[in-house]
Protein backbone atom coordinates (compact mmCIF):
# COMPACT_ATOMS: atom_id res chain seq x y z
CA UNK A 1 0.00 0.00 0.00
CA UNK A 2 2.76 2.65 0.89
CA UNK A 3 5.71 3.17 -0.65
CA UNK A 4 9.27 2.58 1.21
CA UNK A 5 10.03 5.89 1.61
CA UNK A 6 6.41 6.48 3.37
CA UNK A 7 7.28 3.45 5.50
CA UNK A 8 10.91 4.52 6.48
CA UNK A 9 9.65 8.14 7.62
CA UNK A 10 6.22 5.79 9.32
CA UNK A 11 9.26 3.56 11.22
CA UNK A 12 12.10 6.19 12.23
CA UNK A 13 10.17 9.94 12.11
CA UNK A 14 12.24 12.46 12.22
CA UNK A 15 12.25 15.63 14.48
CA UNK A 16 9.20 14.01 16.59
CA UNK A 17 8.23 15.45 19.80
CA UNK A 18 7.63 19.33 20.82
CA UNK A 19 9.81 22.01 21.35
CA UNK A 20 9.88 23.91 24.66
CA UNK A 21 9.05 27.59 24.00
CA UNK A 22 8.58 27.32 20.44
CA UNK A 23 8.25 30.43 18.70
CA UNK A 24 5.32 29.11 16.95
CA UNK A 25 2.84 26.21 17.02
CA UNK A 26 0.99 25.63 13.87
CA UNK A 27 -2.14 22.99 14.03
CA UNK A 28 -4.55 21.17 11.42
CA UNK A 29 -7.24 18.74 11.48
CA UNK A 30 -9.54 17.54 14.12
CA UNK A 31 -10.31 14.05 15.90
CA UNK A 32 -13.28 13.41 14.24
CA UNK A 33 -11.84 13.48 11.03
CA UNK A 34 -9.12 11.40 12.27
CA UNK A 35 -6.03 13.46 11.55
CA UNK A 36 -4.37 16.25 13.56
CA UNK A 37 -0.80 17.81 12.90
CA UNK A 38 1.37 19.80 15.18
CA UNK A 39 3.98 21.74 14.16
CA UNK A 40 6.63 23.22 16.69
CA UNK A 41 8.42 25.99 15.10
CA UNK A 42 12.03 27.96 16.42
CA UNK A 43 12.32 31.00 14.18
CA UNK A 44 15.41 32.92 14.16
CA UNK A 45 16.32 36.11 11.12
CA UNK A 46 13.37 35.04 9.11
CA UNK A 47 15.09 31.14 9.34
CA UNK A 48 13.23 28.14 10.54
CA UNK A 49 15.95 26.80 12.83
CA UNK A 50 14.31 23.82 14.50
CA UNK A 51 11.21 22.28 13.85
CA UNK A 52 9.11 18.92 15.47
CA UNK A 53 5.95 17.77 15.19
CA UNK A 54 3.65 15.61 16.89
CA UNK A 55 0.89 13.26 14.90
CA UNK A 56 -2.36 12.04 15.65
CA UNK A 57 -3.13 9.60 12.41
CA UNK A 58 -2.47 6.98 10.58
CA UNK A 59 0.90 6.16 8.05
CA UNK A 60 0.36 8.67 5.39
CA UNK A 61 -0.07 11.34 7.93
CA UNK A 62 3.24 11.02 10.25
CA UNK A 63 5.41 10.36 7.06
CA UNK A 64 4.42 13.10 5.39
CA UNK A 65 4.51 15.59 8.87
CA UNK A 66 8.11 13.84 9.34
CA UNK A 67 9.22 14.76 5.56
CA UNK A 68 8.16 17.96 5.70
CA UNK A 69 10.02 18.76 9.18
CA UNK A 70 13.26 17.56 7.53
CA UNK A 71 12.95 19.71 4.54
CA UNK A 72 11.81 23.17 6.15
CA UNK A 73 14.80 22.27 8.59
CA UNK A 74 17.44 25.34 8.24
CA UNK A 75 15.36 27.12 5.30
CA UNK A 76 14.03 30.84 5.03
CA UNK A 77 10.32 31.08 5.66
CA UNK A 78 9.88 32.15 2.48
CA UNK A 79 11.40 29.20 0.59
CA UNK A 80 9.59 26.96 3.47
CA UNK A 81 6.31 28.11 2.34
CA UNK A 82 7.19 26.95 -1.65
CA UNK A 83 6.76 23.68 0.08
CA UNK A 84 3.58 22.26 -1.59
CA UNK A 85 1.20 19.33 -0.28
CA UNK A 86 1.75 17.89 -3.60
CA UNK A 87 5.49 17.78 -3.56
CA UNK A 88 5.32 16.18 -0.13
CA UNK A 89 3.64 13.50 -2.25
CA UNK A 90 6.02 13.18 -4.79
CA UNK A 91 9.20 13.13 -2.70
CA UNK A 92 7.33 10.40 -0.45
CA UNK A 93 6.74 8.05 -4.02
CA UNK A 94 3.48 8.92 -4.18
CA UNK A 95 0.92 8.28 -1.87
CA UNK A 96 -2.51 6.11 -2.33
CA UNK A 97 -5.03 7.88 -3.77
CA UNK A 98 -7.86 7.01 -0.13
CA UNK A 99 -4.90 8.86 1.13
CA UNK A 100 -5.35 12.36 -0.35
CA UNK A 101 -7.27 13.95 2.87
CA UNK A 102 -4.53 12.96 5.73
CA UNK A 103 -1.10 13.45 3.39
CA UNK A 104 -2.63 16.62 2.45
CA UNK A 105 -2.15 18.25 5.88
CA UNK A 106 1.34 18.70 6.33
CA UNK A 107 2.19 22.04 3.99
CA UNK A 108 -1.22 23.31 5.56
CA UNK A 109 0.02 22.55 8.96
CA UNK A 110 3.49 25.07 8.19
CA UNK A 111 1.37 27.32 6.66
CA UNK A 112 -0.95 27.44 10.12
CA UNK A 113 2.30 28.10 11.86
CA UNK A 114 3.89 30.69 9.81
CA UNK A 115 0.70 32.87 9.66
CA UNK A 116 0.26 32.93 13.68
CA UNK A 117 4.14 33.69 13.94
CA UNK A 118 3.80 36.64 11.64
CA UNK A 119 0.40 37.82 13.32
CA UNK A 120 2.03 38.02 16.50
CA UNK A 121 5.68 39.55 15.51
CA UNK B 1 8.34 -12.61 7.73
CA UNK B 2 7.95 -16.28 5.56
CA UNK B 3 8.35 -15.83 1.84
CA UNK B 4 6.02 -17.75 -0.11
CA UNK B 5 6.47 -17.89 -3.91
CA UNK B 6 7.71 -14.28 -3.65
CA UNK B 7 5.23 -12.90 -1.35
CA UNK B 8 6.07 -11.93 2.43
CA UNK B 9 3.58 -13.79 4.33
CA UNK B 10 2.27 -12.68 7.94
CA UNK B 11 3.79 -15.06 10.47
CA UNK B 12 0.79 -14.50 13.16
CA UNK B 13 -2.72 -13.98 11.18
CA UNK B 14 -4.77 -12.51 13.52
CA UNK B 15 -7.41 -11.54 11.03
CA UNK B 16 -9.84 -14.68 10.07
CA UNK B 17 -12.83 -13.10 10.93
CA UNK B 18 -11.85 -10.93 7.13
CA UNK B 19 -10.43 -14.28 5.72
CA UNK B 20 -9.01 -17.71 6.75
CA UNK B 21 -6.14 -19.43 5.65
CA UNK B 22 -7.58 -22.37 3.41
CA UNK B 23 -7.44 -25.55 5.14
CA UNK B 24 -4.98 -28.23 2.81
CA UNK B 25 -7.39 -30.39 2.69
CA UNK B 26 -10.35 -28.26 1.22
CA UNK B 27 -7.11 -26.92 -1.35
CA UNK B 28 -6.77 -30.64 -1.85
CA UNK B 29 -10.46 -30.72 -2.71
CA UNK B 30 -10.31 -27.73 -4.87
CA UNK B 31 -7.87 -28.60 -7.06
CA UNK B 32 -9.57 -32.08 -7.92
CA UNK B 33 -12.28 -30.40 -8.89
CA UNK B 34 -10.77 -27.88 -10.48
CA UNK B 35 -8.74 -31.02 -12.77
CA UNK B 36 -10.72 -33.90 -12.78
CA UNK B 37 -14.42 -32.43 -12.74
CA UNK B 38 -14.24 -30.15 -15.25
CA UNK B 39 -17.70 -30.91 -16.95
CA UNK B 40 -20.22 -28.05 -16.55
CA UNK B 41 -23.35 -29.28 -14.45
CA UNK B 42 -26.06 -28.32 -17.12
CA UNK B 43 -24.50 -30.71 -20.09
CA UNK B 44 -26.40 -34.07 -20.57
CA UNK B 45 -22.73 -36.16 -20.79
CA UNK B 46 -21.00 -38.56 -18.42
CA UNK B 47 -18.31 -35.95 -17.35
CA UNK B 48 -21.11 -33.40 -16.62
CA UNK B 49 -23.31 -35.51 -15.11
CA UNK B 50 -20.85 -36.52 -12.27
CA UNK B 51 -20.23 -32.98 -11.51
CA UNK B 52 -23.75 -32.40 -11.31
CA UNK B 53 -24.23 -34.79 -8.89
CA UNK B 54 -21.18 -33.69 -6.63
CA UNK B 55 -23.08 -30.09 -6.48
CA UNK B 56 -26.13 -32.33 -5.09
CA UNK B 57 -23.74 -34.36 -2.50
CA UNK B 58 -22.03 -30.73 -1.06
CA UNK B 59 -25.88 -29.21 -1.14
CA UNK B 60 -26.86 -32.00 0.87
CA UNK B 61 -23.91 -31.66 3.06
CA UNK B 62 -24.69 -27.87 4.11
CA UNK B 63 -28.60 -28.62 4.66
CA UNK B 64 -27.40 -31.05 7.07
CA UNK B 65 -25.06 -28.90 8.47
CA UNK B 66 -27.58 -26.33 9.39
CA UNK B 67 -30.92 -28.44 9.64
CA UNK B 68 -32.41 -27.75 6.30
CA UNK B 69 -35.58 -29.53 6.05
CA UNK B 70 -34.51 -30.29 1.99
CA UNK B 71 -30.94 -29.56 0.30
CA UNK B 72 -33.18 -27.53 -2.48
CA UNK B 73 -33.00 -24.95 -0.10
CA UNK B 74 -29.98 -24.69 -0.69
CA UNK B 75 -28.65 -21.80 -3.27
CA UNK B 76 -24.98 -21.52 -3.98
CA UNK B 77 -23.26 -18.29 -4.43
CA UNK B 78 -20.17 -16.64 -5.00
CA UNK B 79 -20.18 -15.64 -1.14
CA UNK B 80 -21.48 -13.87 1.65
CA UNK B 81 -22.00 -10.58 0.11
CA UNK B 82 -23.99 -12.02 -3.10
CA UNK B 83 -26.06 -14.11 -0.58
CA UNK B 84 -26.99 -10.89 1.27
CA UNK B 85 -27.65 -8.71 -1.62
CA UNK B 86 -30.28 -11.72 -3.38
CA UNK B 87 -31.67 -12.49 0.10
CA UNK B 88 -32.65 -9.29 0.69
CA UNK B 89 -33.21 -7.73 -2.94
CA UNK B 90 -34.90 -11.11 -4.37
CA UNK B 91 -37.73 -11.14 -1.40
CA UNK B 92 -37.82 -7.38 -1.27
CA UNK B 93 -39.00 -7.26 -5.26
CA UNK B 94 -40.86 -10.22 -4.63
CA UNK B 95 -43.07 -8.76 -2.06
CA UNK B 96 -43.04 -4.60 -3.37
CA UNK B 97 -46.98 -5.70 -4.03
CA UNK B 98 -47.80 -6.82 -0.29
CA UNK B 99 -45.68 -3.62 1.16
CA UNK B 100 -42.13 -2.09 0.99
CA UNK B 101 -41.07 -1.72 4.83
CA UNK B 102 -37.91 -3.41 5.50
CA UNK B 103 -36.16 -3.62 9.12
CA UNK B 104 -32.59 -4.06 9.94
CA UNK B 105 -30.13 -2.84 11.80
CA UNK B 106 -27.34 0.21 12.47
CA UNK B 107 -24.40 -2.67 12.80
CA UNK B 108 -25.32 -4.76 9.86
CA UNK B 109 -22.40 -5.27 7.32
CA UNK B 110 -22.26 -2.98 4.35
CA UNK B 111 -23.72 -6.20 2.12
CA UNK B 112 -26.57 -5.81 3.97
CA UNK B 113 -27.05 -1.85 4.63
CA UNK B 114 -25.66 -0.81 1.45
CA UNK B 115 -28.58 -3.21 -0.44
CA UNK B 116 -31.11 -1.94 2.00
CA UNK B 117 -30.01 1.92 0.65
CA UNK B 118 -30.14 0.59 -2.87
CA UNK B 119 -33.96 -0.72 -2.89
CA UNK B 120 -34.47 2.73 -0.69
CA UNK B 121 -33.10 4.91 -3.31
CA UNK B 122 -33.82 2.61 -6.22
CA UNK B 123 -37.14 1.24 -5.50
CA UNK B 124 -38.84 3.02 -3.00
CA UNK B 125 -38.46 1.02 -0.21
CA UNK B 126 -38.92 2.01 3.40
CA UNK B 127 -35.83 0.57 5.70
CA UNK B 128 -35.96 1.32 9.42
CA UNK B 129 -32.22 0.79 10.94
CA UNK B 130 -33.39 -0.01 14.57
CA UNK B 131 -30.16 1.19 17.40
CA UNK B 132 -28.62 -1.27 19.26
CA UNK B 133 -26.93 -0.97 22.52
CA UNK B 134 -23.80 -0.59 24.44
CA UNK B 135 -22.61 -4.16 23.38
CA UNK B 136 -24.46 -4.25 20.06
CA UNK B 137 -27.76 -6.21 21.29
CA UNK B 138 -30.95 -5.46 19.33
CA UNK B 139 -33.51 -4.96 21.64
CA UNK B 140 -36.26 -7.41 20.89
CA UNK B 141 -38.82 -4.75 21.92
CA UNK B 142 -37.77 -2.26 19.37
CA UNK B 143 -38.20 -4.95 16.76
CA UNK B 144 -41.84 -5.42 18.01
CA UNK B 145 -42.71 -1.76 17.73
CA UNK B 146 -41.05 -0.95 14.43
CA UNK B 147 -43.36 -3.59 12.55
CA UNK B 148 -46.25 -2.61 10.83
CA UNK B 149 -48.54 -3.57 8.65
CA UNK B 150 -46.52 -2.97 5.58
CA UNK B 151 -43.11 -4.75 6.97
CA UNK B 152 -41.89 -7.67 4.48
CA UNK B 153 -38.76 -8.54 5.69
CA UNK B 154 -36.53 -8.47 8.45
CA UNK B 155 -32.63 -8.71 7.83
CA UNK B 156 -30.38 -8.88 11.36
CA UNK B 157 -27.16 -10.37 11.50
CA UNK B 158 -26.63 -13.73 13.46
CA UNK B 159 -23.05 -12.42 14.96
CA UNK B 160 -21.45 -8.66 14.20
CA UNK B 161 -18.21 -8.94 12.20
CA UNK B 162 -16.53 -6.29 13.71
CA UNK B 163 -17.12 -6.25 17.65
CA UNK B 164 -18.27 -10.48 18.12
CA UNK B 165 -21.78 -9.57 19.46
CA UNK B 166 -24.19 -12.65 18.82
CA UNK B 167 -27.86 -11.49 18.47
CA UNK B 168 -30.22 -13.51 19.98
CA UNK B 169 -32.03 -14.89 16.58
CA UNK B 170 -33.83 -17.03 18.06
CA UNK B 171 -36.21 -15.10 20.26
CA UNK B 172 -35.83 -12.34 17.20
CA UNK B 173 -37.53 -15.51 14.90
CA UNK B 174 -39.81 -16.30 17.38
CA UNK B 175 -41.33 -12.87 17.41
CA UNK B 176 -41.57 -13.16 14.17
CA UNK B 177 -42.70 -16.85 13.52
CA UNK B 178 -46.61 -16.05 13.70
CA UNK B 179 -46.34 -12.75 11.38
CA UNK B 180 -46.39 -13.08 7.59
CA UNK B 181 -42.63 -11.36 8.04
CA UNK B 182 -39.70 -13.00 6.23
CA UNK B 183 -37.10 -13.27 8.23
CA UNK B 184 -33.23 -13.09 6.72
CA UNK B 185 -30.34 -13.08 9.23
CA UNK B 186 -26.67 -12.65 7.63
CA UNK B 187 -24.61 -15.37 9.57
CA UNK B 188 -21.17 -15.22 7.28
CA UNK B 189 -19.40 -14.69 10.57
CA UNK B 190 -21.40 -17.22 13.01
CA UNK B 191 -21.47 -20.21 10.29
CA UNK B 192 -19.01 -22.37 11.89
CA UNK B 193 -18.58 -21.01 15.22
CA UNK B 194 -21.75 -21.35 16.75
CA UNK B 195 -24.59 -24.27 16.15
CA UNK B 196 -26.99 -23.17 13.49
CA UNK B 197 -30.36 -24.68 13.07
CA UNK B 198 -32.40 -23.03 10.65
CA UNK B 199 -35.51 -24.24 12.16
CA UNK B 200 -35.17 -23.93 15.48
CA UNK B 201 -34.23 -20.69 14.70
CA UNK B 202 -37.44 -20.14 13.08
CA UNK B 203 -35.27 -17.56 10.12
CA UNK B 204 -36.41 -17.50 6.28
CA UNK B 205 -33.41 -16.66 4.67
CA UNK B 206 -29.73 -16.96 5.63
CA UNK B 207 -26.35 -16.32 4.42
CA UNK B 208 -22.82 -18.04 4.87
CA UNK B 209 -19.50 -17.73 3.22
CA UNK B 210 -16.85 -20.74 2.97
CA UNK B 211 -13.99 -18.67 3.04
CA UNK B 212 -14.78 -17.41 6.78
CA UNK B 213 -14.34 -21.14 7.50
CA UNK B 214 -11.13 -22.39 5.88
CA UNK B 215 -12.81 -22.90 2.52
CA UNK B 216 -11.75 -21.04 -0.90
CA UNK B 217 -13.18 -17.75 -1.85
CA UNK B 218 -15.77 -16.56 -4.34
CA UNK B 219 -18.25 -18.77 -3.19
CA UNK B 220 -21.12 -19.18 -0.10
CA UNK B 221 -24.65 -20.06 -0.02
CA UNK B 222 -27.85 -18.84 0.75
CA UNK B 223 -30.44 -20.87 3.16
CA UNK B 224 -34.24 -20.29 0.94
CA UNK B 225 -36.67 -21.83 3.35
CA UNK B 226 -39.08 -23.74 0.75
CA UNK B 227 -41.85 -21.57 -0.41
CA UNK B 228 -40.66 -18.36 -0.29
CA UNK B 229 -40.81 -16.31 -3.24
CA UNK B 230 -37.77 -14.83 -4.42
CA UNK B 231 -36.89 -12.27 -7.58
CA UNK B 232 -33.25 -13.79 -8.82
CA UNK B 233 -31.17 -11.02 -9.58
CA UNK B 234 -28.73 -13.14 -11.15
CA UNK B 235 -30.39 -13.95 -14.74
CA UNK B 236 -29.13 -15.85 -17.53
CA UNK B 237 -29.81 -19.93 -16.73
CA UNK B 238 -31.65 -21.93 -15.15
CA UNK B 239 -29.31 -23.09 -12.47
CA UNK B 240 -29.65 -23.42 -8.88
CA UNK B 241 -33.47 -23.78 -9.64
CA UNK B 242 -34.04 -21.05 -11.11
CA UNK B 243 -33.07 -18.71 -8.60
CA UNK B 244 -29.40 -17.97 -9.77
CA UNK B 245 -28.24 -18.46 -13.05
CA UNK B 246 -24.52 -18.44 -14.16
CA UNK B 247 -22.73 -22.01 -14.38
CA UNK B 248 -21.85 -23.55 -10.92
CA UNK B 249 -18.26 -22.99 -9.32
CA UNK B 250 -18.05 -26.88 -8.55
CA UNK B 251 -14.36 -26.58 -7.18
CA UNK B 252 -15.04 -23.97 -4.50
CA UNK B 253 -18.56 -25.74 -4.00
CA UNK B 254 -16.57 -28.44 -3.14
CA UNK B 255 -14.27 -27.42 -1.25
CA UNK B 256 -16.94 -25.47 0.30
CA UNK B 257 -18.55 -28.95 1.26
CA UNK B 258 -15.02 -29.91 2.66
CA UNK B 259 -14.40 -26.92 4.65
CA UNK B 260 -18.28 -27.42 6.09
CA UNK B 261 -17.39 -31.20 7.07
CA UNK B 262 -13.88 -30.40 8.98
CA UNK B 263 -15.82 -27.92 10.81
CA UNK B 264 -19.07 -30.50 11.60
CA UNK B 265 -15.76 -32.75 12.91
CA UNK B 266 -13.80 -29.85 15.18
CA UNK B 267 -16.27 -26.90 15.53
CA UNK B 268 -16.04 -27.52 19.31
CA UNK B 269 -12.72 -28.20 20.08
CA UNK B 270 -11.74 -25.15 17.98
CA UNK B 271 -14.49 -22.84 19.57
CA UNK B 272 -12.59 -24.20 22.96
CA UNK B 273 -9.44 -23.04 21.49
CA UNK B 274 -10.77 -19.60 20.26
CA UNK B 275 -11.74 -18.69 23.45
CA UNK B 276 -9.07 -19.44 25.64
CA UNK B 277 -6.50 -17.57 23.21
CA UNK B 278 -9.38 -14.70 22.87
CA UNK B 279 -9.57 -14.20 26.98
CA UNK B 280 -6.07 -14.13 26.78
CA UNK B 281 -5.63 -11.09 24.54
CA UNK B 282 -8.26 -9.60 26.49
CA UNK B 283 -6.94 -10.22 30.21
CA UNK B 284 -3.39 -9.59 28.75
CA UNK B 285 -4.04 -5.74 26.93
CA UNK B 286 -6.68 -4.87 30.15
CA UNK B 287 -3.91 -5.72 32.70
CA UNK B 288 -0.86 -4.40 30.58
CA UNK B 289 -2.48 -0.96 28.40
CA UNK B 290 -4.10 1.91 30.09
CA UNK B 291 -6.86 4.07 28.66
CA UNK B 292 -8.22 1.40 26.78
CA UNK B 293 -12.03 0.42 26.15
CA UNK B 294 -13.24 -3.02 25.43
CA UNK B 295 -16.05 -3.35 22.77
CA UNK B 296 -18.70 -5.68 22.94
CA UNK B 297 -20.47 -8.29 25.47
CA UNK B 298 -17.74 -10.79 27.08
CA UNK B 299 -18.14 -14.83 27.52
CA UNK B 300 -20.24 -16.83 25.30
CA UNK B 301 -22.42 -13.73 24.02
CA UNK B 302 -19.46 -13.17 22.33
CA UNK B 303 -18.36 -15.40 19.19
CA UNK B 304 -15.35 -17.09 20.55
CA UNK B 305 -12.75 -15.85 17.92
CA UNK B 306 -13.19 -12.13 18.22
CA UNK B 307 -11.21 -9.17 20.20
CA UNK B 308 -12.32 -5.48 19.84
CA UNK B 309 -10.20 -2.44 21.51
CA UNK B 310 -10.01 1.06 21.42
CA UNK B 311 -6.86 2.97 22.27
CA UNK B 312 -7.50 6.53 23.60
CA UNK B 313 -5.04 9.46 21.79
CA UNK B 314 -4.46 7.20 18.40
CA UNK B 315 -5.29 6.42 15.51
CA UNK B 316 -5.54 2.87 14.41
CA UNK B 317 -4.08 2.48 11.10
CA UNK B 318 -0.58 3.50 12.78
CA UNK B 319 -1.31 0.27 14.95
CA UNK B 320 -1.47 -2.01 12.38
CA UNK B 321 1.29 -0.76 10.49
CA UNK B 322 3.47 -1.45 13.24
CA UNK B 323 2.28 -4.89 14.11
CA UNK B 324 2.65 -5.52 10.27
CA UNK B 325 6.22 -4.98 10.59
CA UNK B 326 5.98 -7.56 13.06
CA UNK B 327 4.64 -10.41 11.28
CA UNK B 328 0.78 -9.62 12.83
CA UNK B 329 -1.89 -9.24 10.69
CA UNK B 330 -5.03 -7.28 12.12
CA UNK B 331 -7.90 -5.13 11.26
CA UNK B 332 -8.96 -1.94 12.50
CA UNK B 333 -12.45 0.15 12.24
CA UNK B 334 -10.20 3.59 11.89
CA UNK B 335 -11.45 6.22 8.81
CA UNK B 336 -7.74 4.99 7.44
CA UNK B 337 -8.32 1.90 7.16
CA UNK B 338 -11.70 2.18 5.11
CA UNK B 339 -11.04 4.72 2.94
CA UNK B 340 -13.51 7.52 4.05
CA UNK B 341 -13.20 10.00 6.84
CA UNK B 342 -16.12 7.67 8.43
CA UNK B 343 -14.92 5.48 11.29
CA UNK B 344 -16.41 1.60 12.03
CA UNK B 345 -20.05 2.38 11.51
CA UNK B 346 -20.59 -0.03 14.30
CA UNK B 347 -18.34 1.40 16.57
CA UNK B 348 -20.07 4.89 16.23
CA UNK B 349 -23.49 2.57 16.76
CA UNK B 350 -22.87 1.31 20.20
CA UNK B 351 -21.76 4.79 21.28
CA UNK B 352 -18.19 5.59 20.89
CA UNK B 353 -17.35 8.90 19.70
CA UNK B 354 -15.62 9.55 16.56
CA UNK B 355 -12.17 10.67 18.02
CA UNK B 356 -12.21 7.02 19.79
CA UNK B 357 -13.64 5.14 16.94
CA UNK B 358 -10.56 5.78 15.05
CA UNK B 359 -8.19 4.12 17.38
CA UNK B 360 -9.84 0.54 17.36
CA UNK B 361 -8.15 -2.90 16.63
CA UNK B 362 -9.91 -5.79 16.44
CA UNK B 363 -7.70 -9.12 16.70
CA UNK B 364 -9.48 -12.59 15.30
CA UNK B 365 -8.11 -15.81 16.37
CA UNK B 366 -8.18 -18.92 14.18
CA UNK B 367 -7.29 -22.49 14.35
CA UNK B 368 -3.59 -22.03 13.17
CA UNK B 369 -2.77 -19.39 16.47
CA UNK B 370 -0.88 -20.88 20.04
CA UNK B 371 -0.80 -19.44 22.75
CA UNK B 372 2.90 -18.25 21.76
CA UNK B 373 1.47 -16.61 19.21
CA UNK B 374 -0.60 -14.80 21.69
CA UNK B 375 2.72 -14.71 24.23
CA UNK B 376 4.33 -12.37 21.72
CA UNK B 377 1.54 -10.09 20.61
CA UNK B 378 1.28 -9.30 24.02
CA UNK B 379 4.75 -8.53 24.80
CA UNK B 380 4.91 -6.14 21.59
CA UNK B 381 1.51 -4.29 21.76
CA UNK B 382 2.39 -2.27 24.80
CA UNK B 383 5.36 -0.83 23.33
CA UNK B 384 3.93 0.02 20.13
CA UNK B 385 0.93 1.66 21.82
CA UNK B 386 3.09 3.87 24.32
CA UNK B 387 5.28 4.64 20.87
CA UNK B 388 2.25 5.80 18.77
CA UNK B 389 0.97 7.66 21.79
CA UNK B 390 4.25 9.54 22.16
CA UNK B 391 4.00 10.76 18.76
CA UNK B 392 -0.29 11.65 19.32
CA UNK B 393 -0.64 15.71 20.19
CA UNK B 394 -3.62 14.32 21.93
CA UNK B 395 -1.79 12.57 24.61
CA UNK B 396 0.50 15.01 25.65
CA UNK B 397 -2.45 16.99 25.98
CA UNK B 398 -4.27 14.64 28.64
CA UNK B 399 -1.09 14.04 30.52
CA UNK B 400 -0.27 17.55 31.03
Amino acid sequence: MYSKQVMDHFQNPRNVGELENPDTVGEVGNQSCGDIIQLYLKINNNIIEDIKFKTFGCGAAVATSSLLTELVKGKEIEEALKISNKDIAEKLGGLPKNKMHCSNLAADALQDAIKKFRENN
Amino acid sequence: MQIYGGIKMNKIYLDHAATTPVDPEVAKTVNKYMKDYYGNPSSIYQTAQIANNKLTESRKTIADFINANDYREIIFTSGGTESDNLAIKGTALALKDKGNHIITTKIEHHAVLHTCEYLEKHHGFNVTYLDVDENGFVKIDDLKNTITDDTILVSIMAANNEIGTIQPIKELGNLLKDKDILFHTDAVQAFGQLEIDVQDLNVDLLSASAHKIYGPKGVGMLYLKKGTKLVPQNNGGAQERNRRGGTENVPGIMGFKKAVELIQDNRKSLVKHNKLLRDKIIKGIESNIEKVTFNGPRGDQRLSNNVNFCFEYIEGESILLNLDMLGIAASSGSACTSGSLEPSHVLLAIGHEKSTAHGSLRLTVGKDNTEKDIDFLLDKLPGIIQRIRDMSPLYNKKSN
